[in-house]
């Protein structure tokens, strides 16, 4: 049974599972010294220069499993001593340069930085140069190579991430949008999201198996794409059995949402989506002009949650998704009444095992709630198609949407910058920060082309087939 | 009058979409917005086969779609 495509993942896993363990046994605080050396035992190191090393980042690992430090309101953490320094030197010409004569290179360089040695390799003088890698490009042999850090590179559109003094990353929280691309991207599994498992663990247990208030599990439909080795109906029986009252598809937050997004659309003209935490945090950071043109409807997760705490006012609600911004969405005044809770697929898999649950053995619950339209959400496209067809269904013959479905913050980025231009290539900005969407989050335990096909799959076989029918389900 | 339809995934597929859109119906028709405080729950935890739960008042029912009318007949219209 694979559950982790990576080591990364799994240290992290084990030490998510140890801390939540010790948690529902109230044992933390005894047990919080010795999870390091539980996970690394003996003297040989297997990942770093010695196992002291290992288990000193393995307590960093634990202390963020608990929700890390208190003092950075960031929710996307470096472990200083995780972070290997990888060289950053940028765009640099290796031995393969074979001193040819066409000079590509230099020909497409627009700020003359490469000049050539009596040996006729090329040379780039790194005070002009722009790392704009065209003559890595352009290089016949691949000798041009880009040395840029891993984080660095998939914060290539934020730029958050720099170096301190001690050559570490190192993340400006102004500028970073929690979308956790880094986290993936850092082969040394040096960056990590806070966790909030112990406030989750807390709130399922202060309810008293739901008789002081229930809680609900609202799981993001990106959740058909993952848990591979287990039955999505196994899966929910697996959280109920963690002690929630019952769990709800945010996906019919998301057919809600596709309503009144249309309206919004009509309304308004030109309009780019809110459901990304990421994005909208992008926008609001870079594009401030453009504010005004992001949709005022709460994401899929607040619309449900907001509805189920309205109907049940002594409601918790704990949100549980691929998606590390929505630790910092949940917290945002206009949410956080709604939304007591964030947990990834990652800390939802530590759960299960801090309680050996072992949910390939249990038999299958339901999760059914949402239409077709507001399960495709969870992938790029999908919110386009949802708007396309609100839009349809309230019947205004005249008005017609045009999204401009954006896979990714890059993509996103150019989508802005053609709207504050005033030329954008239709009406409707879907911004999505992680490609391949909510499917490619940074929480996500597996990832790959079939996550798309597996959401795809769920959401065909959704009892309601359009928004309106999905959205009268609710008194 | 407190009504309250169960909207979780059980009673979903066994059709509490038909029966709260036939609850509002009836409520619109009779004029009755105004005194009953009608409301979805996810899961009364009171899952029963090819039924809907449905609460009044702190009494439970469970429903079959078709049986929406004479429920809305004998305990709300009746008593009012």
């Amino acid at each position: 049974m694979r559950k982790f495509d990576t080591k990364i993942q799994y240290l992290q896993y084990r030490a998510m599972t140890e801390v939540s363990r010790a948690a529902w046994n109230n044992t933390l605080q005894e047990e919080i010294l010795d999870i390091p050396r539980r996970i690394v035992p003996g003297n040989i190191p297997t990942m770093r220069c010695c196992v002291y090393k290992e288990r000193a980042i393995l307590a960093e690992r634990v202390k963020l499993a608990m929700g890390g430090d208190k003092s950075n309101p960031n929710v996307i953490e470096v472990i200083k001593i995780a972070c290997d320094e990888c060289p950053a030197s940028g765009y640099e010409v290796t031995d393969s340069c074979r001193g040819c004569l066409a000079h590509r290179c230099q020909e497409v360089c627009k700020k003359d930085a490469i000049t050539f040695d009596s040996k006729q390799k090329a040379q780039i003088d790194k005070t002009k140069c722009i790392d704009c890698g065209l003559c890595a490009k352009v290089c016949p042999y691949n000798a041009i190579q880009n040395h840029t850090r891993p984080c660095e590179n998939a914060c290539s559109t934020v730029k958050a991430i720099s170096m301190d003094e001690s050559m570490a990353a190192d993340i400006d929280g102004d500028k970073c949008i929690a979308c956790g691309a880094c986290i993936y991207q850092c082969p040394f599994g040096a960056i990590m999201s806070k966790s909030y498992l112990l406030e989750a663990i807390d709130i399922i247990k202060s309810s008293q198996n739901n008789t002081k208030y229930r809680v609900y599990a609202i799981v993001a439909p990106a959740i058909a794409s993952q848990f591979k080795y287990a039955k999505l109906g196994q899966v929910i029986s697996g959280i109920k059995a963690l002690g929630f009252h019952t769990v709800v598809e945010a996906a019919l937050g998301a057919d809600m949402v596709s309503a009144s997004e249309a309206k919004e659309l009509i309304e308004k003209g030109i309009l780019t989506s809110s459901c990304c935490p990421a994005f909208v945090d992008y926008v609001h950071k870079n594009f401030p002009k453009l504010v005004d043109y992001v949709s005022h409807n709460l994401s899929p997760m607040a619309t449900i949650a907001k509805y189920i705490k309205e109907n049940d006012p002594t409601a918790k609600n704990i949100f549980i998704g691929p998606c590390t911004a929505k630790k910092v969405e949940f917290q945002k005044p206009e949410v956080a009444p709604y939304i007591d809770c964030v947990l990834t697929f990652e800390e939802l898999q530590a759960l299960f095992d801090s309680k050996d649950l072992d949910i390939v053995n249990m038999e299958e619950d339901l999760l059914d709630n949402a239409s077709y339209f507001g399960r495709i959400f969870a992938r790029s496209g999908g919110l386009s198609d949802a708007i396309v067809q609100g839009v349809k269904e309230i019947g205004d013959a005249d008005f017609v949407a045009e999204p401009v479905p954006c896979n990714g913050i890059a993509e996103c980025r150019r989508a802005l910058l053609m709207l504050s231009r005033n030329a954008l290539k239709g009406n409707l900005i879907e911004g999505m920060a992680c490609e391949g969407g909510c499917v490619g989050g940074a929480g996500i335990l597996t990832r790959g082309d079939k996550n798309k096909a597996d959401v795809d799959k769920h959401s065909k076989i959704a009892q309601e087939k359009t928004i309106t029918e999905s959205v009268s389900q609710l008194p | 009058m407190k009504l309250v339809v169960c909207v979780g995934s059980s009673c979903h597929l066994r059709g509490s979409r038909q029966v709260v859109e036939r609850l509002r119906k009836l409520i619109e028709e009779n004029k009755l917005e105004d005194s009953i405080e009608f409301s979805g729950i996810f899961c009364l935890n009171r899952c029963q086969a090819d039924r809907v739960s449905v609460k009044l008042d702190g009494k439970y029912f469970s429903l079959l779609p078709e049986e929406v009318d004479s429920f809305f007949q004998d305990e709300i219209m009746s008593k009012k």
